[in-house]
């Protein structure tokens, strides 16, 4: 492995009974590297990551790590019962014994600072994402994963979001492997994306979708969405169940 | 001088305020994590090892005590399965190991008073059996303080909690032996039937009053001890069944928990 390399996916391919859902997948990480895995829903962006983070066995093929590795994790959600009343100070506390300064630092490092007293259940959508990515902060990361970080942020939280996201990498020289499916957003601050469908589509930089820098000051209007167009070829298709139709399978 | 009288009282009282200050703490996870049916599966497991205890000529405390064990363990293990929902294999398990307990009991030729053991008989604890739940609260509220800050971190995100090299499976076994031991022992106090509802209510009406998981789970505890003190001395005075007193206790408190609540929160919106 590549000193540079933080981890390293090789052939991974996994099945539930009868099920495909992964299909021998392989990428790596690096240093300072974003890697972005985008993809319909059931395409197994979920079930990836929680490989990767070694919730989930593979079926087949093997996830290397370099050695001492430290992965923050920052999960999709976080269901909290309304029953529970935790403080985002005291959240905080419980990984892996935060000191003081280490959770001021991280939650101002995520402009949250004024909600360290406040109830985890009664902070919104967007105010949780920065507690749980302060939480993934704490320990230091060489790795970030970010599932779907921007769920429940309206769109111009999620632009202030993503640039946070690449901040912190700047800061941190961590890599980071973003689940996302709003590639629009995240496209800047991008290095290589992996479409997913159970297999790798394809896979690379990101195409420049418009050579004008205006293009970006576009994503908080209404018409975003439809702008926002990762023009990628996929050289086959997939019929109802994601098999593959036509076309072979070469990623 | 303490006269036989005041004596079984004050074994009573005892006995239940034991219970009631473990159930608290322990009630509160059973509340954040949803685990109420578990504690009632438990509880017709309980029915199910006091059978097999008759049956089998052991002692009863111990037969009751392993079979919630191995019921808990069992739950862990097929709810690492995925074919059925763990909704599902609770209500399997409660009901069946009721049946079965019912149906041992037929076979034995010993005439238990099972309403004893459905809704409780506080009035009848021995000396025994406060040093059986003596040992057993204790036991349970310093392995319960050793692995707080683990309990909280797996009922906030258990997969964050398993990034964070936290095993915990481990935990979560912990959690379900601790709670399988005190349904064990609190079958005497409560009974089998109404042994989810000290777990349960005490925390639920403690939940308002509360800012910190540890302000939540001693508040429990205190309107626990209230209620077993309340239900003791309408035991005492109209002659009502103990276990079901304390239960209708905790349930006017939780009421009045509401209450007040309501009242309070119409002064304090604007945090909302």
């Amino acid at each position: 492995m590549n000193p540079n390399t933080l981890i390293s996916a090789r052939d991974i391919s996994l099945q539930f009974g009868q099920r495909n859902i992964l299909n021998d997948i392989s990428f790596s990480i690096s240093e300072r590297q974003i890697v972005t895995l985008i993809g319909p829903n059931g395409a197994g962006k979920t079930s990836l990551v929680k490989i990767v983070l070694g919730l989930l066995k593979p079926s087949d093929g093997c996830v290397e790590t370099r050695n001492g590795l430290r992965i923050g994790y920052m999960p999709q959600r976080l269901y909290i019962d309304q029953s529970m009343p935790v403080s985002v100070d005291r959240f905080l506390k419980l990984a892996v014994n935060a000191n003081n300064n280490e959770i001021d630092r991280a939650l101002s490092e995520v402009g949250a600072t004024s909600l360290k007293d406040n109830l985890l259940y009664s902070l919104s959508g967007g105010e949780l994402q920065r507690v749980l990515l302060a939480r993934a902060l704490i320990q230091d990361p060489d790795l970030l994963v970010l599932d779907e970080p921007a769920q429940g942020v309206d769109v111009n939280g999620q632009a202030e979001l993503y640039r946070l996201i690449s901040d912190i990498r700047d800061r941190h020289s961590c890599g980071i492997l973003l689940v996302s499916h709003d590639l629009h957003l995240v496209m800047s601050a991008t290095d290589e994306v992996i479409c997913l469908n159970q297999h790798v589509c394809c896979h690379g930089h990101p195409e420049q979708v418009s050579n004008d820098p205006a293009y970006l000051e576009l994503f908080g209007k209404k018409d975003a969405e439809a702008l926002a167009v990762y023009t990628h070829h996929h050289n086959h298709s997939h019929g109802l169940h994601g098999e593959i139709v036509d076309g072979d399978t070469d990623g | 001088m303490v006269t036989p009288m005041a004596d079984f009282i004050f074994r009573a009282l005892l006995a239940g305020l034991l219970v009631a200050l473990i159930a608290g703490p322990l009630g509160c996870f059973v509340v954040w994590r949803r685990m109420s049916y578990f504690g009632d599966t438990l509880a017709h497991s309980a029915l199910f090892g006091l059978a097999l205890g008759l049956l089998l000529d052991i002692s009863l405390e111990l037969a009751v005590i392993v079979a919630c064990l191995v019921l808990a363990v069992i739950l862990v293990l097929l709810e690492n399965r995925r074919e059925l929902s763990t909704d599902t294999i609770l209500g399997i398990l409660a009901h069946s190991s009721l049946a079965l307990g019912l149906v041992i009991m037929s076979f034995t030729d010993n005439q238990l008073n099972l309403m004893a053991y459905l809704f409780g008989d506080l009035l009848t604890v021995s000396n025994r059996d406060l040093i059986w739940i003596g040992a057993v609260v204790f036991v349970v509220l310093g392995i319960l303080y050793k692995n707080w800050s683990n309990l909280l971190t797996i009922t906030l995100h258990e997969e964050l909690a398993r990034v964070e090299g936290l095993n915990v499976i481990r935990v979560r076994l912990l959690l379900m032996l601790l709670i399988a031991l005190i349904v064990a022992v609190s079958m005497k106090v409560i009974g089998i039937l109404l042994i989810t509802s000290l777990l349960i209510i005490p925390p639920a009406c403690a939940r308002i009053y509360s800012r910190t998981p540890e302000s939540m789970a001693a508040i429990a505890s205190i309107i626990g001890c209230m209620s077993v003190c309340g239900g003791l001395t309408a035991s005492w005075f109209w002659d009502t069944p103990t276990g079901p007193s304390i239960v209708v206790t905790a349930s006017l408190l939780f009421v009045l928990s509401r209450v007040s609540g309501i009242k309070g929160s119409a002064a304090s919106h604007q945090e909302y």
